[in-house]
């Protein structure tokens, strides 16, 4: 039974209805996967004891028959997502043992659907990195080396546990967010594939906010479809969140394997970056030519403002979060670092809680919302935004179904490789997914090759608002071209 | 309408004028708070009315209350105010305990009311009009309890996320009166309206006041503002010393340093609570977890539509239906419990047209003078509306005398009971049987001839005549006839 971690989720699905193994099996071997594993760092918190407990009220279910969409599949969150009696921390020190007394609304919908918790996900404190190297957890490895190379690489951040995880098989999928490419770009450097829906159509209740205009919550899986049937759970129209929208969740995993024949896919000219890899640009080349392959046509387009939204990017999510992160004060919960009066508390607290990163980007964020520069960057920024949005709306006004770009500019790097002198290398990670959060729009990527080191590379596609079912079926072209992938065990 | 000449203040180098402007913090009448479902309910046990949104716990999310929009822009219209009907709320920034979030959630450049105004009542019948700036939903903060231990404080978050509305009016105030009198008018707007109780011991109406001076004519002063004042009076007081202290300085050849004040009633005096360098930079922005408040101006209609009768419009109404006097009208109006009290009244009294405006004297007169006297409140008065209607149908239908329906008045304050009842079984009743008073007036005339043939050349001895009449009648003679009788019989 050792190879149950390696089915998919929908494979699982098949093999529990048909009882050839019980959740509780599936559970087991994942937890056993997970022990052995532990070098990865990708659990901050593994819960066996109610992962057992819901494996077994799932095969009750499923022997009853009343069985949910996801009954008796294991799945890993992100620790960005509250889980009641579970601690929660979003990995920083601020939030100690911090033990949340709600459920968010999107696991509590997995659940609702049947799934299993194993226990929390790594990822970079309070999801600001791309590398998941700011986690107060420490850094989390990446399943995948370079060939012939013992270095351990990042799995990309900020939900680094989320892909590592998946990746390494220890999960079935898992939960992840993405506020600038946090899902998209660690999908990209584990082969697996992940989707970052449009904003407005997963509740953002009960998941530690980042900065909420960007913040979307959604899955990392296996295969497209595996990522089809978590989203679908995972979305929905929540009254607690007045920013989620509501419109009805459609079946995505219907839109798997749907013909895509005449649907124009957009190249836009402005992602072909200076000095990028030519391997990066080959892939991208052979994505487009699969697609066309299935029937879609290609067209040239551009993005005029894309150079401006790495820059507004850094201006908006850190003035969002330098006040989102202002209730970690050390008054109500979480740390407390003692002081002669309120201000020493608030000072010693914070200083002692927050992560370097962390406290870099509220300091930029307090700094362009201050008295004199609010309108020389807050402001420009949202008015870049605007234009970012327009550029997209342009487009898919022509009659773009859907826009091709490689996810990442590199595959992924060394532990401390990157961004040690300047934050900005590592910024630049988030170059070709920025975009996305900027204007709100859905995107995934999905596994496409290897780079010469035999590292995986993925591609992004970026679809109108609400229109996550085109990506499902575009996506599954290219992962059934490009095949799928998977890490030699290491660990 | 008469205009208002305002109070100046001399100096030793002549008069100076106050400009005043106020920002009034009024708690928005709502069972539950502005984001949140906890409770509004006041003085339960620390920390009992307070949701997950409120203590401000990782990933909880705000979501308007209806009943709170709906409240203030109730309260725009009351105001007579443009009604915005695209708004957006911001987040002001800063740290302190009795603000989880660390910020309050505010509307900062676009406000869900605009501009308006409120005519203001001052002695002598003069009216001033205030111009309001705008009106916004915020956020009520926390308490923070300093008593509870030797090394530590505490913090009550019942009250944090409890909506109010802030009341910016223009600096159209020109001296304390006016100040109070708009405070007065706005609460009782406001109280009409149904959108804050006003109960100001309890800080649900607090008012911060910026003061200046110049003199008559000049450009605007340097201001000071003296924060959360609960109590009209007090305003008023703070005013003037504020207003004297600038005056002083000016005049000293010093300068006003823009600063927040706090207003020690004990003392008398305003004391400096922080200077304008030491002021927060708010830091607002859009909240971006809440959409921009939109709504119809059919939903804007709807609430117009059902908007109870103002204190200017009822003012009016009695003016011109019971012929009272303004004065008379607006202290009547000026409490929306008084002017229920009066409309009850009315609403109970045999002939309105003909005793409205005697029900509003005694209403005036009798009961709040004996409401005051006694420290009572209106809604716990012994007499009540209806009494009070009987009393002047009584007097009305010429059953008994104005002076005798004091005495009932008075036992019907004491004892409590019907007033007509009463007439009868103790025999109150006013007699206008001709011929027993004409007994009665003989009786007198003939006890006291000197004084009668007097009369003719003295005619206001006549007066000492009606009075023993009526005293020898036990007061329920009625007057008209006594006196109508008296001039017939002495031949004046």
């Amino acid at each position: 039974m050792t190879d149950l971690t390696s089915l998919t989720l929908a494979e699982a699905r098949k093999g529990l209805a048909d009882k050839t193994f019980t959740s509780l099996e599936l559970t087991d071997a994942h937890l056993s996967a997970i022990e052995k594993a532990r070098v990865l760092n990708a659990f901050v918190m593994e819960t066996p004891d109610q992962a057992r407990a819901m494996a077994r009220e799932a095969d009750a279910k499923i022997g009853k028959g009343d069985a949910g969409p996801l009954a008796g599949i294991p799945l890993g969150i992100k620790d960005l997502f509250a889980t009641k009696g579970v601690r929660t921390t979003a990995c920083s020190k601020i939030l100690g043992n911090f033990v949340p007394t709600y459920e968010s609304t999107v696991t509590s919908q997995l659940w609702r659907d049947g799934a299993v918790m194993l226990g929390k996900l790594n990822n970079d404190e309070f999801a600001m990195g791309s590398a998941n190297e700011t986690s107060c957890f420490g850094p989390v490895g990446n399943p995948w080396r370079r060939e012939g190379s013992n270095t351990t690489l990042v799995p990309g951040g900020s939900s680094g546990g989320s892909a590592s995880a998946v990746a390494a098989l220890l999960c079935m999928g898992a939960t992840a967010t993405d506020t600038g490419g946090s899902i998209r770009q660690p999908a990209a450097f584990t082969a697996t594939v992940g989707i970052k829906p449009t904003y407005g159509r997963c509740s953002r209740w009960g998941i530690v906010a980042f900065a909420s205009s960007l913040d979307q919550a959604g899955p990392i899986a296996r295969s497209v479809r595996d990522s089809a049937m978590l989203l679908r759970s995972m979305a929905g129209h929540d009254p607690k969140d007045t920013t989620s929208v509501d419109i009805a969740v459609p079946d995505y995993e219907a839109a798997i394997g749907k013909s895509v024949k005449g649907m124009k896919i957009g190249i836009p000219k402005e992602y072909r970056l200076d000095g990028m890899p030519a391997e990066i640009e080959k892939l991208w080349t052979e994505g487009a030519a699969w697609l066309k392959a299935a029937g879609a046509e290609l067209v040239e387009v551009s993005l005029p403002h894309t150079k401006y939204a790495l820059p507004a990017y850094y201006i908006v999510a850190p003035a969002e979060a330098s006040s989102n992160l202002a209730r970690y004060d050390g008054v109500r919960y979480g740390l407390r670092e003692q002081g002669k009066n309120i201000i020493e508390l608030y000072e010693n607290t914070r200083a002692e809680g927050f992560g370097a990163e962390v406290r870099r980007r509220v300091m930029i964020g307090t700094y362009v919302l201050s008295a004199g520069y609010y309108d020389a960057y807050y402001l420009r920024a949202q008015k870049v935004r605007t234009l970012i949005k327009k550029d997209f709306e342009d487009c898919f006004a022509k009659g773009v179904d859907a826009i091709l770009t490689p996810a990442t500019p590199s595959a992924a790097f060394g532990i401390g490789e990157k961004g040690g002198a300047d934050p900005v290398e590592m910024y630049l990670n988030d170059i070709f997914t920025v975009t996305v959060n900027m204007a709100g729009l859905p995107g995934i990527a999905v596994p496409a090759g290897k780079d010469a080191q035999g590292l995986p590379l993925g591609l992004q596609l970026i679809g109108r608002p609400f229109e996550e079912e085109t990506l499902f079926s575009l996506g599954e072209v290219i992962e059934q071209a490009a095949g799928r992938f998977t890490p030699a065990r290491w660990w | 309408m008469s205009t208002a000449t305002h109070k100046l203040l001399r100096g030793a180098t002549g008069d100076w004028e106050m400009v005043i402007g106020m920002e009034i913090h009024a708690q928005v009448t709502s069972n539950s708070k502005l984001f949140s479902g906890a409770s509004t309910t006041f003085g339960g046990e620390p920390n009992s009315h307070v949701s997950l949104v409120d203590a401000a716990m990782p990933g909880m999310l705000p979501v308007i209350n209806e009943e709170c929009v709906r409240q203030a822009v109730r309260t725009g219209l009351g105001l007579n105010a443009q009604i915005n009907l695209r708004s957006v709320f911001d987040r002001k920034n800063y740290f302190y305990p009795d603000s989880p979030q660390g910020y309050q959630i505010s509307q900062y450049k676009s406000p869900i009311v605009g501009e308006g105004e409120v005519v203001v009542e001052l002695d002598g019948g003069r009216t001033a009009t205030i111009g309001i700036e705008r009106l916004h939903l915020e956020q009520d903060a926390g308490k923070l309890l300093h008593d509870q231990s030797p090394s530590m404080s505490f913090v009550d978050l019942n009250r944090c996320g409890v909506a109010l509305m802030e009341i910016v009016s223009k600096p159209d105030i020109r001296d304390a009166e006016q100040a109070k009198a708009y405070v007065t008018k706005l609460r009782s707007i406001l109280r009409y309206l149904g959108t804050c109780d006003g109960d100001m011991e309890k800080g649900n109406l607090r008012a911060d006041v910026n003061v200046s001076v110049r003199k008559p004519g000049a450009p605007l002063g340097t201001r000071c503002e003296i924060k959360n004042m609960n109590s009209i009076t007090f305003i008023g007081q703070a005013i003037e010393f504020e207003a004297r202290r600038q005056i002083e300085i000016l005049e000293e050849g010093g300068a006003i340093d823009q600063e927040t004040r706090l207003y020690d009633p004990n003392k008398g005096e305003t004391r400096s609570m922080r200077s304008k360098e030491e002021a927060h930079d708010y830091r607002y922005f859009p909240d971006p977890d809440l959409l921009p408040l939109e709504f119809s101006q059919a939903f804007v209609d709807e609430l117009k539509a059902e908007l109870p009768e103002l204190p200017d419009q009822k003012k009016t109404r009695f003016v011109a239906d019971f012929g009272l006097s303004a004065y008379d009208a607006s202290v009547l109006v000026a409490e929306r419990e008084s002017a229920l009290f009066y409309e009850t009244v009315l609403d109970k009294l045999a002939n309105r047209a003909r005793d409205g405006k005697m029900a509003a004297n005694w209403v005036i007169n009798e009961l709040f003078g004996r409401l005051n006297k006694e420290g009572r409140d209106i809604t716990d008065s012994p007499v009540n509306a209806e009494q009070l209607a009987a009393i002047v149908d009584l007097i009305g239908e010429g059953t008994i005398s104005g002076k005798i329906a004091k005495d009932l008045f008075e036992i019907v304050w004491q004892e409590g009971g019907d007033p007509r009842a009463l007439v009868e079984s103790r025999g109150m009743k006013q007699v206008t049987d001709l011929s027993a008073i004409e007994k009665v007036v003989d009786d007198i005339i003939a006890a006291n001839p000197d004084k009668a043939a007097q009369v003719k050349d003295k005619p206001q001895s006549l007066g000492w005549f009606v009075g023993q009449v009526m005293k020898a009648s036990g007061g329920k003679a009625n007057p008209q006839s006594v006196n109508d009788l008296l001039k017939s019989k002495l031949g004046v």
